[in-house]
């Protein structure tokens, strides 16, 4: 039997927000009616290449999101499909009205792409840390939340989004991370879960960076005689409700990873489903109701318990109440 | 169109407002009263638009910008006597399964509505990225928003104000219904605006001041005005004094009927001050 983590060999590490920035270069090459904004994060946002390339439709709004956003709004009424850039923090709990009402519930075809979300920001802190947007933003009717794995499925999730008509959350980070999600055996389509690794006695649901904690988590089951399927939930609202339960109706449990708050996030959303439809024993993977720290982003993850050994114990005990129900 | 046609119309959206606020017993008509000469010399005489035919994208005609949503009476009242929509839908203001919001709402998908508004501050961002998509249209018209004084209380606006002087944004025209009250009183015991004219100066726009804001010739005066400012790399702001509650005397110049409905007997007050020009809804 070989590796699971043979399957998605990695030749390199690149940041999610690379993914983001090259891809809207790559809009504005393609799609006349991309403008984009930032509110003075162009370069930690990698908007540099389009703000030289494409610098009359390229606004550097300056330190004012709230402004930013309602701008955005208003682009869309000449028809054109803008692209917000700031920190995750500075694109949603700053903002929250403006979204909420000029854009949500105005339902402008706006794209919020933010940065530095979660705990692996790193050195920055709590307050820059947000482990809220997720919740924030999946409560809003009519937006769309997109949370990719790496610099492949961000690149392609920014393309994706320029295509989709409606308000969009698209949230990614800071870290160096493993590039795997080979987009053409997991291409990404909005709204679909990819089925990473088959498998029989445990779901593992994932978003974000945590899809290759899910990942290394699964191999390490595999040692332990546990057959983890893997799913990674870019899209998490609307959620794919038709993947993750055919999983847990074949598996019968579930943990949820993701770099959030245990609010709010995927972990709830999955909740929601399975008890709706199929109830199971469920362990969530996510920040304990707490705020972060400043730290690298590896400690940070391993204080926080969001690194893979967290992962498996959570799956054995899922598999345990499976066994005891 | 007539000085005194303009005028007739005002008095209809004097009843149209203090009617609908009376029949669902909710609603705004203070800084409505006080607006109507302002949007009603907009809507027509001064906006190039095509009602009845609306369109989201607004591409080739001025759009307009309600952000001080609150005065949600007067806008409608404006749209359906400009012809987007039917007069008789004023009367469902408010009310259950009607696209008459409180307060503005694209998402009913009312005709001469493109934006929410309510929360207040965010009008004028949105105006500015109306106007700066004309710009990347080529799209000559201009675009216009109001506010209410006690909303340049929001900080988002000054970060507007900023932006679009630093951006020369010229094609847009903000106006402020400076009539001194809010809520809880007059803006001067709430949180004082200061020397308003200076902090526009001071901020890089264009200063159109219209002092008799319920004065139909001195509206049109001041719109003519702020458009021959457009254009020249400076965005223009129309500081427009009215008094709220203008036309119905019990109503004038008090902070008190900002969000108060008038009983029955208010109402036969009010309307035999306003007497039917056109047709009641």
């Amino acid at each position: 039997m070989s590796s699971i983590l043979a399957q998605f060999p990695f030749t390199e590490k690149k940041d999610t927000r690379s993914g983001f920035g090259a891809a809207l270069t790559l809009l504005g090459q393609t799609n006349p009616k991309v403008v984009a904004l930032t509110a003075d994060l162009a370069g930690s946002l990698k908007m540099n290449e389009f703000a030289k390339l494409f610098a009359d439709r390229f606004y550097q709004v300056g330190i004012a999101e709230a402004n930013m956003m309602g701008i955005a709004a208003g682009l869309t009424i000449g028809g054109y499909i803008p692209f917000t850039g700031t920190f995750a923090n500075f694109s949603t709990g700053r903002v929250y009205d403006q979204i909420r009402q000029s854009i949500a519930y105005s339902q402008k075809n706006v794209k919020i792409c933010a940065s530095h979300a979660g705990l692996t920001l790193g050195e920055d802190g709590a307050t820059h840390q947000i482990l809220e947007d997720i919740g924030m933003m999946r409560m809003l009717p009519n937006m769309t939340v997109v949370c990719p794995a790496d610099y492949n499925e961000t690149y392609a999730a920014t393309l994706a989004i320029a295509e989709y008509e409606g308000p969009v959350y698209l949230r990614f980070g800071r870290p160096s991370w493993p590039v795997f999600m080979d987009q053409v055996r997991f291409p990404f389509v909005l709204g679909k879960a990819n089925v990473l690794v088959e498998g029989c006695d445990v779901t593992l649901v994932a978003t974000g960076h945590m899809v290759w904690k899910a990942i290394e988590a699964a191999e390490v089951l595999r040692e332990r005689g546990l057959q983890a399927e893997v799913i990674n939930v870019h899209t998490i609202k609307p959620l794919d409700e038709e993947a993750i339960l055919a999983s847990v109706q074949k598996t019968g449990c579930v943990v949820t990873a993701e770099e959030h708050n245990m609010y709010g996030g995927l972990g709830e959303a999955v909740s929601r489903v399975l008890s709706l439809y199929c109830p199971s024993p469920q362990e969530f993977i996510a920040v304990n109701d707490t705020f972060g720290e400043s730290g690298t982003p590896t400690q940070l993850l391993t204080k926080y318990g969001l690194d893979s050994p967290q992962i498996v114990a959570a799956a054995e005990t899922a598999v345990r109440r499976k066994k005891t129900k | 169109m007539e000085v005194k046609q303009l005028q007739e119309i005002c008095t209809q959206v004097r009843r149209d407002i203090v009617r609908m606020v009376h029949g669902v017993q909710s609603g705004h008509p203070g800084g409505s009263l006080g607006c109507t000469e302002f949007l009603v010399g907009l809507y027509f005489n001064r906006l190039r638009h095509r009602s009845p035919v609306f369109t989201m994208d607004g591409q080739g005609e001025d759009l307009f910008f309600l952000s001080n949503g609150h005065i949600s009476p007067v806008f409608y009242s404006v749209l359906a006597r400009s012809g987007y929509f039917e007069e008789a839908e004023l009367g469902t203001f408010r009310k259950i399964n009607s696209r008459l919001q409180g307060h503005p709402t694209t998402a009913e998908h009312l005709p001469g509505v493109r934006i929410a508004s309510g929360s207040l501050g965010q009008g004028l961002s949105v105006g500015i990225g109306a106007a700066l998509a004309k710009k990347q249209n080529g799209d000559p018209y201009l675009v216009y928003t109001l506010h209410g004084d006690g909303e340049l209380q929001e900080g988002q606006i000054w970060e507007a104000l900023m932006f679009a002087a630093a951006n020369q944004v010229d094609n847009l025209i903000a106006t402020v219904d400076w009539n001194g009250q809010q809520i809880d009183g007059s803006t001067e015991q709430v949180c004082d605006l200061g020397d308003l004219p200076a902090k526009f100066q001071a901020f890089g726009w264009e200063i159109v001041h219209v002092e008799q804001g319920n004065s139909m010739e001195s509206v049109l005066n001041g719109l003519e005005e702020a458009v021959s400012k457009t254009g020249q790399g400076k965005p223009v702001v129309i500081l427009l004094k009215t008094t709220m509650g203008h036309g119905v005397d019990f109503m004038m110049g008090s902070h008190a009927w900002h969000g108060i409905a008038p009983n029955d007997e208010q109402l036969a007050l009010a309307l035999a001050q306003n007497p039917e020009t056109l047709e009641d809804y």
